[in-house]
């Protein structure tokens, strides 16, 4: 039988048909069950799409380059879990489109960034990161506090973002730029915000008023992160891979 | 292309019965120490496929006889850490913050495990040294917004400052005087004249009376007769020369505009009461505690 391996060499089209053939059981054997394996996936509550002002934040983490020096992604290590929290999991990136878990960790990890410095430690370090960690070697990033956003075009951003499978509901899409406002302003009016967005921090993030600038969004975008799943109900042994 | 396969003379090896203008090519068999090495290898996989989690399936994974999985593994160390911090702060979890102070051998374990604790979690808004920064406070001196007594401080790191999560929280807001329009501008220019004065920094002594007068009326329910402040309700000491928000005079006024407040998560839920309790005994040792 393995002399007959001199007919497929000598045959281009025969070895490059059983070429595909085989890097396709491959491919199938490894990614086919990942599209049926409910278990990839653990069952957690409280993951919710984005709020709109979230939304805007991530892009704006996506836009500066964030992802190159900040992972979003803590490993099953005991020295990750004491410095950052619990492991992360895969249902918390289930909404990302992409996802941003990184693997350049140059900064620290800021998977559960989220409620752990006050608004205004993020204004300063985000502003002159020098300014509260003096060794630091993060890049300023002061126009952020500068420039305006509209929100404008969040529906449509809501509405694209459906398409790859999160749950917007027809009702976050009509109201994604209301939402986008409201949450930012804790004097306001927020109808249906939390509804549609349990647990959202409302709240004046930066300071801004009577505007939204890119600052405040990203502030609400790094406060929310690792902070959704209610690690309560969160079951470790029944979800161990 | 000749397809005759012969002995090569010199090397003992059969040609592949290939020529190129007169060139031929040995077929000469893979060593037989690698191949050896690749069957090993395709051993060890199958016995690996059976031991340890491998192929995904419809439904579920082949979990291996072994029942290895990283997060379990994960879960097992952080017990074993948990066990082998119990075991070595021995005599802190009873102990009060006071009599582990006096006890030097304990004080030693208490005032590494929250300098450890405070290089992770506080050393960001307080700094490496503690040092704090503008509108973070330093915690070496003995001015304290929400107190500086052991009890104090836990309270402080257990519940956080103005940390809404946290239904406990230390709570407080000074007023917009300016911003909400409660005093004019020249009332909050001569406040800050007062405040100065509570420094020794000595201005107009007209407009100092004016506002001595405001800040009576004003000022007085919260920061105490003569700007002593008070930590019941976290007023900062005004008589003071330290200061969050600066200590300039246009400092005092933008405070008194729209006042700035400061936010500190509550760590209850994310370190234990003895770490918490021993960052207590860290803070109050760096010199300013009460």
């Amino acid at each position: 039988m393995f002399q007959h391996h001199a007919r497929i060499e000598r045959n281009s089209i025969l070895l490059l048909v059983l070429t595909l053939v085989v890097v396709s059981i491959g491919g199938l054997v490894q990614i086919l069950p990942l599209f049926f394996l409910e278990s990839t996936i653990e069952k957690v509550e409280g993951i919710r799409p984005y709020t709109p002002l979230e939304l805007v934040g991530r892009n704006i983490y996506i836009r500066e380059g964030c992802y190159n020096c900040h992972s979003q992604q803590i490993r099953p290590f005991r020295d990750e879990a004491e410095r950052y929290g619990h492991y992360s999991l895969a249902a918390e990136s289930m909404y990302d489109h992409p996802f941003q878990w990184g693997s350049k960790r140059t900064g620290p990890d800021l998977a559960r960034v989220g409620n752990r410095y006050s608004d205004d430690w993020h204004i300063a370090h985000l502003t002159n990161p020098r300014s509260v960690v003096p060794d630091s070697i993060m890049p300023s990033y002061p126009w952020l506090a500068t420039t305006v956003i509209d929100g404008s075009d969040l529906a449509e951003h809501l509405r694209t973002l459906r398409v790859v499978g999160v749950p917007y509901t027809d009702d976050a899409i009509a109201n994604a730029t209301a939402d986008f406002v409201a949450q930012a302003n804790p004097d306001g009016t927020a109808p249906g915000l939390l509804a549609r967005y349990p647990k959202a921090n409302v709240r004046n993030f930066s300071g801004d008023v009577g505007k939204v600038t890119e600052l405040t969004a990203l502030i609400a975008y790094l406060q929310v992160l690792g902070t959704m799943v209610n690690f309560s109900t969160f079951d470790e042994h029944a979800n161990q891979r | 292309m000749p397809t005759k396969i012969e002995k090569d003379e010199i090397s003992g090896q059969h040609t592949t019965g290939h020529e190129w203008d007169g060139i031929r090519e040995l077929n000469t068999p893979m060593p037989r120490w690698w191949l050896y090495i690749f069957y090993a290898c395709i051993a060890f996989s199958v016995v690996w496929w059976v031991l340890y989690p491998a192929w995904p399936l419809p439904g579920g994974f082949t979990s291996g006889v072994l029942g290895y999985s990283t997060r379990g593994e994960h879960i097992a160390s952080l017990a074993a850490q948990q066990t082998a911090r119990a075991s070595q702060a021995v005599g802190l979890g009873d102990a009060s913050p006071e009599e582990i102070e006096s006890d030097p051998a304990r004080l030693e374990l208490a005032v590494a495990i929250g300098k450890s604790a405070f290089a992770l979690n506080c050393a960001q808004c307080h700094g490496s040294g503690a040092q704090g920064f503008a509108g973070f406070p330093n915690l070496n001196d003995d001015v304290w917004l929400w107190g500086g007594t052991h009890q104090a401080i836990i309270t402080t790191l257990q519940h956080g400052v103005r940390w809404t999560a946290d239904p406990d929280t230390r709570i407080s807001q000074m007023p917009a005087f300016g911003a909400d329009a409660v005093l004019t501008p020249a009332q909050i220019s001569d406040v800050a004249d007062y405040v100065m004065s509570l420094r020794g920094t000595v201005g107009d002594a007209d407009a100092m009376a004016r506002g001595m007068a405001v800040f009576t009326e004003n000022c007085v329910a919260c920061h105490l007769e003569g700007g002593i402040g008070n930590t019941e309700v976290g007023a900062p000491r005004l008589a003071s020369a330290v200061h969050l928000y600066g200590g300039e005079r246009t400092d005092v006024i933008a405070q008194v505009t729209r006042p700035r407040h400061g936010v500190m998560p509550a760590w209850s839920s994310r370190l234990d009461p003895i770490t918490i309790k021993s960052l207590a005994v860290y803070v109050h040792s760096l010199g300013g505690g009460q």
